[in-house]
């Protein structure tokens, strides 16, 4: 212990005199190390934030992303004005708002529903059953919705029709497209994201628990006393986090699960920049580009807003 | 003093009350959640091996129907199929094991708190899960390299992923102890020794989770196949998945209008216990491989984010 002490204070005042040769001299394996993902995230994360540029040139494939003519705000003018886009923008943030209404709470709920369930094989199972569909792929998610509920041979439309005694075209109705998309994101979703919460909840000091017993407190009792308090910080941590996706619903599920039938309903910013950027003989790169920088922006400026006010109401942030 | 004890005795038995309420309502919630998560997966098992009138007539709501293997032999026979899972087997493979050795790469300097690069690092590569250039700079990166339409364009663009390594940094962190690298260092044990025989050794637990992840993530890529692959040669197995499950039904009618003037209905219904089956045989790897390694995620997810 003391020799550790006397050790440790050596290195923090050998620290302070330390010069950059010194410390790379010393450190040379750790920066070899970290050459090839420093490399990595410049090339595939740094410099994709300088060809954003594009979005403020009219991009010409002959002339490459530098040598495009400046256009300024142009693109983004054109953006506004563009017939799709508002619809895309207001599809958008129905899906995303509906989603987050429902990703943030369920998982709470559903690890405190682990956490108190009786019986440890009962809860394993239906901690497995819950965690599953989140490795299935979205291609088979989508395409477990369309044949579950196909309209001849679906097995949600035949339990409907024995149900209410009529048939219901789940797919056929573009009123369903939202419902769908939301409730199998949380079918597949929730259990997953309940993880985070469930080892926030087991970290809760037992004593707490067993004092309150005592003290005759019944288990909604503790629940709300004892174990929401000391997982809010997850809870704001991930709210944080889930704010960032307020204007980029996923693009894979949304781009499947489009058809002509859902269309008005179903065609999103990410599914606007990409039919922008890979249509026609000669895409619109600018214009795409535009999209994607404006949901980027929003999204990041979403993210420093929550941590803000996260940071002033409980003192919970990201850094 | 009575009437304390009176009342302690009431609250206890109110308390039982409220807790056996509790009770009943929690496993009610967990048991609509087990049948509600399991039920679209047991139905989908079933119709694969169902006939498909029974199916179409209704009668599959739990167990197999007229059982038949026709769909898998179907899917076995199905050049197209082969094709993917060869591909989806490669670029998970290659592909995770990049993932890996970056992330290890990345996450042991950046614990490392002697470090000196390590703040502004650690920043750096945490401001790009904020912020992001977009689809169409990163595709006209991938162009400028060379990679479209190459098996690269699937390695290389997905090869480091950021979050993991947070969660591995966080987990060297915070399990394996600072003075176990003072007397490793003081033994003359350099830093890739040490990263490869204590503190490797030490993290099975997150490696297995962040293996886990890439697999899954490789094996069910599927945006970027889309974006940089043209050749059908190269297609991994969920843009293949994509066009037999999801483009082939608004051919279906059309199918349906010439097999009924040739009379060879069977192949049209032969499409639909196809698809099921589709479904099980390619999303079963991934099933069984969370199974088993199961265990892990206790140890590694849960110790590793605690911290969030």
């Amino acid at each position: 212990m003391k020799f550790n002490r006397q050790k440790r204070e050596e290195i923090i005042t050998s620290k302070k005199k330390e010069t950059w040769g010194q410390e790379i001299k010393r450190n040379w394996q750790l920066y070899l190390m970290l050459a090839l993902p420093f490399i990595y995230i410049v090339v595939f994360k740094y410099y994709p934030m300088v060809g954003a540029q594009i979005a403020f040139r009219k991009y010409v494939p002959a002339f490459g992303i530098w040598g495009s003519k400046w256009v300024g705000l142009y693109q983004f003018e054109r953006m506004f004005s563009h017939p799709i886009f508002w619809k895309a923008l207001k599809n958008t943030i129905t899906l995303s708002t509906y989603t987050l209404l429902l990703s943030i709470p369920i998982p709470i709920v559903l690890a405190i529903c682990f956490e108190y369930a009786r019986g440890k094989f009962f809860r394993k199972s239906v901690q497995m059953s819950a965690f599953l569909p989140h490795f299935l792929s979205t291609v088979i998610l989508v395409s477990l919705i369309n044949l579950l509920f196909d309209n001849r041979t679906g097995v949600f439309i035949h339990i409907i029709q024995n149900i209410f005694g009529a048939k219901v075209n789940v797919l056929g109705d573009a009123k369903f497209f939202r419902h769908l998309y939301v409730w199998s994101g949380i079918w597949q979703g929730a259990g997953w994201s309940s993880i985070l919460y469930i080892s926030a909840l087991s970290g809760v000091d037992t004593q707490i628990h067993e004092a309150a017993i005592i003290d005759g407190a019944n288990k909604w009792r503790r629940i709300w006393h004892i174990d929401l308090p000391s997982i809010r910080p997850t809870i704001a941590i991930m709210t944080i986090m889930s704010m960032g996706s307020i204007l980029s619903v996923g693009f894979d599920k949304t781009y499947m699960m489009q058809n002509p039938i859902n269309y008005d309903y179903s065609e999103v910013l990410a599914t606007l920049e990409f039919s922008m950027g890979t249509a026609g003989s000669v895409p619109d790169y600018s214009f795409a580009a535009a999209i994607g920088l404006a949901v980027s922006v929003v999204s990041f400026v979403m993210v420093m807003i929550t941590n803000k006010i996260s940071k002033t109401l409980s003192d919970n942030s990201l850094w | 003093m009575n009437t304390v004890k009176t009342k302690k005795c009431n609250n206890r038995i109110k308390s039982c009350f409220a807790d056996r309420v509790f009770d009943i309502i929690n496993t009610i919630i967990l048991a609509f959640i087990l049948i509600i998560t399991a039920y679209p997966l047991i139905i989908t098992i079933s119709s694969s091996i169902s006939s498909a009138n029974a199916i179409s007539a209704g009668k599959v709501y739990f167990l197999p129907v007229d059982i038949t293997f026709d769909g898998y032999i179907a899917v076995v026979k199905n050049k197209q199929v082969i094709t993917g899972v060869t591909n989806s087997v490669f670029y998970t493979a290659v592909g995770s094991a990049i993932n890996v050795v970056m992330t290890v790469l990345a996450a042991y300097p950046l614990s490392r708190k002697d470090f000196r690069p390590q703040k502004f690092v650690s920043l750096m590569f945490a401001f790009t899960m904020w912020f992001s250039g977009g689809m169409i700079p990163s595709y006209i990166l991938v162009r400028d390299l060379g990679m479209i339409n190459t098996r690269w364009a699937m390695l290389i663009p997905p090869a480091f992923g950021v979050w993991n390594m947070v969660l591995v940094r966080t987990y060297f962190q915070s399990n394996i102890p600072e003075s176990l690298f003072e007397s490793a260092r003081l033994d003359g044990c350099d830093d890739w020794k040490y990263l490869m025989k204590i503190v490797l050794p030490l993290s099975k637990p997150i490696l297995a989770v962040i293996t886990l992840y890439s697999v899954v993530g490789h094996w069910n890529a599927f945006f970027s196949a889309n974006l940089y692959l043209q050749s059908a040669k190269l297609q991994p197995l969920p843009v293949i998945l994509r066009e037999i499950l999801l483009l082939s039904q608004t051919n279906d009618i059309a199918n349906e209008v010439a097999m009924a003037t040739e009379g060879t209905a069977s192949l049209q219904e032969l499409n639909v216990i196809l698809k099921y089956s589709l479904v099980v045989v390619s999303s079963l790897p991934m099933a069984l491989l969370y199974v088993f390694t199961q265990k892990y995620f206790t140890k590694g997810i849960m110790v590793g984010s605690v911290k969030g």
